[in-house]
């Protein structure tokens, strides 16, 4: 099973004919994700690996059915491809370009609130359905299938975690990055939810890091889940008030602090690992 | 980015907001040409990051012409909070018969934006906050993104707005949101936000912080940037995109994404050493940047080894490994080097490592505990 893509997943790639869109569409060929067609304006009519590009969004989901949307469109020009799949009622829509100014996240999350259209990021690496679709930018051989579902706000540290998982044999349903913006389309409760409604995911692990209070809302929800949860809170060591690269990671104000992350979560009973090879271990207990 | 008082001052004069007449200052030589130029008393600001700037002697009036120098003096000759100061603000001083809050932040929990407005004026907000909740009054944008008069009409009068002056203060507060939202701002403070004894209002202080993401389109101010940079190696990182926070340890960090790099730091110190720097070097592959942030890091003396952590994705591990392969070539690279690797395009670039007699883990905790061993 999994959650949100499978292999009936069709995707258009915005900014297929860029450096980065043109790369992720050879490794998610290759992957054995179902991509359909892209979008680049103005390179409509070309094809890259044997992929049609149109100009509009519209033009390719007629032509194609197209079912879900990545985007690897420039910051200045990812509020517009957003927008333009949310126009056209693309059911999933996925955006990995960061740097997205939160003024237009603020008038993209209104349009969201209408309804339609699931959007996951922006700034993050996108998701995978284990041995089924890929739609992201993640290295697709660190996965394995199995039974853990995983949901983290950052990419690079989701790669390290599945990765460690797989070594140690607990392998995977859906691994998905919902994106280090202080304004994401999908958060940890949406995705919590779906894991709990998924039967082939027996156990979730959440990777949250400072800033926000999302993780401790999402405490609250985990103490409603019947499968275990664990957690991992990265920035323990990061100082007040500096941004640590993500638009997102900042403790202000006395708010998204690790220690108030920690404390929420393990109330919830979800229990939070201060190592990745402890959360492997603590991961490993609760599917045994 | 946090803007300084003066910079603030600047942005909202230009905006046509009412504030004192003033300029900055770099050395007490050049105070008496602006005093004259704008007329006794004045107010000397030292311009710093730091709350708590008058406490510490950083803010005082001066009355007459002699004691402008010797006052100007003082006050460059401060270090408020460990940080030198190196600017000071001239401004006309103004009666104040009446002190106000008046705020706009970014709202992260709303996903909007919010206006905070307070009564008591001229003290720290989050005291107030603290100790009389109900003396600070909040509006919420809705759906569409706007404040209406309405509703700040009805803050104006419970916060003790004079009702003749009802009028100016919503057109102020509301010309204020516009200039928040029009310039990709995240907060925008006042305080405090001044009465008159002739009955006007003006905006005494000024604190700004900008969104970093919409630089793009905002470059009257990162103009400011340049001009005056808080921390020159961070904003000298940025131009490279490489996002970089300056540390106390002496391990220093190479990391491509932000939570992979704050992991790295946490597990630095878990295994006893202390992180020199936040360095992420970033979605993007660009061998350029693996350069940059190899300079950036031999540039801290306090590093004594250097860690470089990547899991790739979008970031392709050979274009990691050609950019420091670069760096061996152009730089002086003479602490140790530990290097993890893992995730697309791995295999090519142990490969060329290899050639260089450069061995890589690729397990970030064995990297991490060599790198910590380095005394």
């Amino acid at each position: 099973m999994g959650i949100l893509i499978d292999e009936n997943t069709k995707v258009l790639i915005q900014g297929i004919t860029g450096r980065d869109g043109s790369f992720h569409l050879a490794r998610m060929i290759e992957y054995g994700t179902n991509v359909v067609g892209g979008v680049t304006p103005g390179k409509g009519g070309q094809a890259i690996d044997g992929v049609p590009v149109f100009d509009t969004v519209e033009d390719c989901v007629k032509e194609t059915g197209a079912n879900t949307s990545i985007i690897f469109v420039a910051a200045p020009f990812a509020p517009g491809a957003i927008r333009e799949s949310l126009f056209n009622d693309v059911p999933l829509v996925i955006c990995i370009t960061e740097g997205i100014p939160v003024k237009d996240m603020i008038e993209i999350n209104q349009r969201l609130r209408e309804g339609g259209s699931r959007l996951v990021g922006p700034n993050c690496p996108g998701l995978v359905t284990v041995g089924k679709s890929k739609v992201g930018i993640m290295p697709g051989h660190i996965f394995e299938p199995g039974p853990v579902g995983i949901i983290s706000r950052s990419g690079t540290l989701t790669y390290e975690v599945a990765s460690e998982l797989s070594h140690a044999g607990a392998g995977q349903t859906t691994v998905i990055g919902i994106g280090g913006d202080p304004i994401i389309g999908t958060t940890f409760i949406d995705v919590l939810e779906m894991f709990e409604n998924d039967p082939d995911t027996k156990v979730v692990v959440m990777v949250g890091e400072i800033g926000g209070t999302d993780e401790e809302r999402a405490a609250e929800y985990i103490k409603t889940m019947s499968k275990p949860v664990v957690a991992f809170i990265s920035g323990r060591t990061a100082p007040k008030g500096k941004r640590m690269g993500h638009a997102g990671a900042i403790i202000s104000g006395g708010v998204g602090t690790a220690e108030s992350k920690i404390e929420a979560l393990e109330a919830a009973g979800a229990p939070v690992a201060g190592l990745v090879s402890e959360l492997v271990d603590k991961v490993k207990e609760r599917i045994d | 980015m946090k803007l300084h008082e003066y910079q603030s001052k600047e942005l909202l004069g230009k905006n046509g907001m009412p504030i004192m007449p003033g300029r900055v200052a770099a050395s007490a030589a050049e105070v008496p040409e602006i005093v004259e130029e704008i007329g006794l008393p004045v107010v000397l600001k030292a311009q710093v990051h730091v709350g708590g700037r008058g406490k510490a002697g950083g803010v005082r009036v001066v009355g007459s012409m002699e004691d402008v120098v010797p006052t100007a003096e003082k006050i460059l000759g401060l270090t408020i909070k460990g940080l030198p100061v190196k600017k000071l603000l001239v401004t006309r001083a103004c009666d104040i018969a009446k002190e106000f809050y008046f705020g706009v932040i970014f709202d992260r929990e709303k996903r909007a934006c919010t206006m905070i407005l307070s009564g008591e004026g001229g003290v720290d907000i989050e005291e107030t906050a603290k100790e009389n909740p109900e003396a600070i009054l909040k509006i919420t944008s809705d759906t569409r993104g706007k404040i209406y008069d309405f509703q700040v009409r009805r803050a104006a009068a419970a916060m003790g707005v004079p009702r003749e002056l009802h009028n100016q203060f919503i057109k102020l507060a509301l010309a204020l949101y516009d200039m928040f939202v029009d310039m990709d701002l995240t907060l925008l403070e006042i305080n405090p936000l001044v009465v008159t004894d002739e009955g006007n209002l003006v905006l005494v202080d000024a604190k700004i912080i900008t969104d970093d993401n919409a630089m793009y389109r905002r470059k009257e101010i990162k103009e400011f940037e340049r001009a005056d940079p808080e921390n020159p190696d961070e904003v000298k990182a940025k131009e490279y995109g490489l996002s970089y926070v300056k540390l106390d340890g002496n391990v220093g960090c190479i990391v491509n994404g932000a939570g992979l790099a704050m992991a790295t730091m946490d597990m630095v110190k878990h295994f006893g050493g202390e992180p020199a720097n936040f360095l992420d070097i970033g979605g993007s592959s660009n061998t350029e940047k693996m350069k940059q942030a190899m300079k950036l890091i031999l540039s801290d003396k306090n590093v004594k080894s250097i860690l470089i952590n990547i899991f790739g994705g979008i970031t392709r591990c050979d274009d990691v490994a050609a950019g420091f392969i670069g760096a061996l070539r152009s730089e002086n690279i003479d602490r140790p080097v530990f290097i993890r690797l893992s995730g697309t395009n791995e295999e090519i670039a142990r490969e060329m490592l290899e050639k260089e007699n450069i061995s890589a883990d690729t397990r970030m905790e064995d990297a991490v505990k060599k790198a910590v061993a380095v005394k």
